[in-house]
């Protein structure tokens, strides 16, 4: 009967978590209204921090949603044929660039740019007892780090995504007009009939869910660095694996609320 | 010596960490202009008083009243506003790794005051040419020695014109001219100012020089308090082992250190 005290050990801890995860989103929505510090500097570090996350980014965001376009392209390709059914790769590449590999793939570079990146800043803060000299200058360190933070990537990450599922279109487009028989042109019509507002609305509502929670994972994990630089490495480390079991997580359950909510209309 | 106005004061003051007690119920007062030197060995918990003053520790009883307001129990706008009225230099400085060095002591400014961006530029070049720094302004604190870190962050501890400095082991792990290059900051900035300062150390030598009055804590108690004099006086056993330098196993009782062995074993 042991496992079943383990189980429940481990439910308690990951209902903590995320617990602590509201805690520090929480703080951060109140102190972006209520702190005492001021709103242009604010945004001014959140312009900062939306260029390192966000604009630095669209390179290697772009460069990889390209790549998967191309990807998807060739695999749905390599099934449509067989059945004859070639036109429909513009529609099966942008509807899945657009519902869930956009934002998906987009969220998970982002991680590992920057969500390791804030874990290991404010980690390193805590060790090196900047987050105290902060604080003794009256500069809460959640207003003055993390709530920038978040304003960047609630709003970056949807623009991430917006670009990653144009690259995607664009890959599946080459493999289109090589290896499909289209004209450009045509590839983009039949992806434009194929594609719903509602197909880049819902990755564009991910994207923000995603962008939040990796910031707060992120900070969190920054914040409960133990002393010494190792413990700097274990938190980037735990920050960018929870950051990418909750992405998928949130993924999983928006996606099944699409679809729900889709059937029932 | 008048008695002047307390600034600080700290009454019944214990902090735990977990379940093992650092500091025991110490009661003292900073008076208004006067430098402060706590002294005490490693491990005596006055770092542990240095962070709990300016409320990076929270005190498991007692108050700490600076200017008559318990930090103990102010809420985040009071805390605020006792904060921009002290400064701490830490240790190793603490300076804000990702800002230059101007940076670091222009953050305060921007961030506490109206000021014009220019009169912040001249601010910040008055307070690094009176810790000896001018001309550093575009140098990252990473390209800064031990020393310069100290005095850098003093420079920052003092660029909103606190009321009351705080410092912790100014000199340790520098070399001895460095050290009496920072006793004499010190005792200019003393001068110049009519500062209170709170200064933590583990020398004597520096703290009889820059102290008007001396704190000795060991283990958590005050065992001397009063004038430089008077401490250096003192006939109290454990403050003659801290002046005269004798290690602690010397003095432990044999039964005392006897029971550190078996404690607990059955």
């Amino acid at each position: 009967m042991q496992w079943v005290a383990g189980v429940g050990a481990a439910t308690e801890r990951s209902v903590a978590y995320v617990g602590e995860l509201a805690e520090i989103l929480g703080n951060s929505l109140r102190l972006l209204f209520l702190s005492p510090l001021k709103r242009g500097r604010m945004l001014q570090r959140a312009v900062h921090e939306a260029m390192g996350a966000g604009v630095r980014a669209l390179p290697i965001v772009s460069l990889i949603t390209f790549f998967v376009g191309i990807i998807i392209a060739l695999q749905g390709a390599y099934q449509l044929q067989r059945i004859g059914a070639m036109q429909l790769v513009p529609s099966l590449v942008a509807i899945s660039i657009t519902r869930e590999l956009g934002p998906l793939v987009t969220a998970i570079v982002v991680i590992g740019r920057s969500g390791s990146a804030f874990a290991a800043e404010i980690g390193t803060m805590r060790v090196t007892e900047e987050l105290d000299a902060l604080k003794t200058m009256a500069l809460d360190p959640v207003a003055f780090l993390v709530v920038p933070k978040f304003l960047a990537m609630a709003v970056m990450l949807p623009c991430l995504t917006i670009v990653a599922d144009l690259m995607g279109v664009l890959g599946g487009s080459l493999f289109g007009v090589i290896g499909g028989g289209f004209s450009f042109g045509g590839y983009l019509i039949a992806t434009q009939d194929a594609l719903l507002a509602r197909d880049i609305a819902s990755g564009f509502v991910k994207s923000v869910v995603f962008g939040i929670t990796i910031t707060a994972v992120a900070c969190k994990e920054g914040f409960s660095t133990g002393a010494g630089a190792e413990e700097v490495g274990l938190s980037t480390t735990s920050a960018v694996v929870v950051s990418i079991l909750l992405v998928i997580l949130i993924d999983l359950v928006f996606t099944v609320l699409f679809y729900v909510a889709k059937g029932s209309a | 010596m008048t008695a002047a106005e307390a600034i600080v004061s700290v009454s019944n003051l214990r902090v735990d960490y977990g379940s093992r007690e650092v500091l025991h119920g110490l009661t003292f007062e900073v008076r208004r202009g006067e430098t402060l030197v706590v002294i005490g060995g490693s491990g005596s918990g006055k770092s542990t008083m240095l962070r709990t003053l300016v409320g990076l520790e929270r005190p498991s009883s007692g108050e700490v009243r600076i200017k008559g307001v318990d930090i103990t129990r102010a809420g985040a706008r009071e805390m605020d506003g006792i904060r921009k009225r002290i400064g701490l230099a830490f240790q190793g400085g603490a300076l804000i790794g990702s800002m230059s060095l101007g940076g670091n002591i222009s953050l305060p400014l921007l961030e506490h005051t109206t000021l014009e961006p220019s009169t912040i530029e001249v601010m910040v070049r008055i307070k690094l040419e009176q810790v000896g720094l001018s001309g550093f302004e575009n140098y990252s604190p990473s390209q800064l020695s031990g020393g310069m870190k100290k005095r850098a962050a003093l420079a920052r501890a003092m660029a909103l014109d606190p009321e009351i400095l705080f410092f912790d082991e100014p000199s340790a792990g520098l070399d001895p001219i460095t050290a009496a290059g920072i006793d004499d900051l010190i005792l200019s900035l003393k001068k110049a100012y009519a500062l209170s300062m709170v200064v933590v150390t583990h020398e004597l030598a520096r703290a009889f020089l820059i102290a008007d009055r001396i704190i000795l804590l060991d283990r958590g108690n005050i065992v001397a308090m009063g004038p430089v004099d008077e401490v250096r006086n003192s006939e109290h056993p454990r403050v003659r082992q801290f002046l005269d330098r004798i290690a602690d196993s010397a003095q432990d009782d044999d039964v005392d250190h006897l029971r550190m062995f078996t404690e607990g074993i059955r």
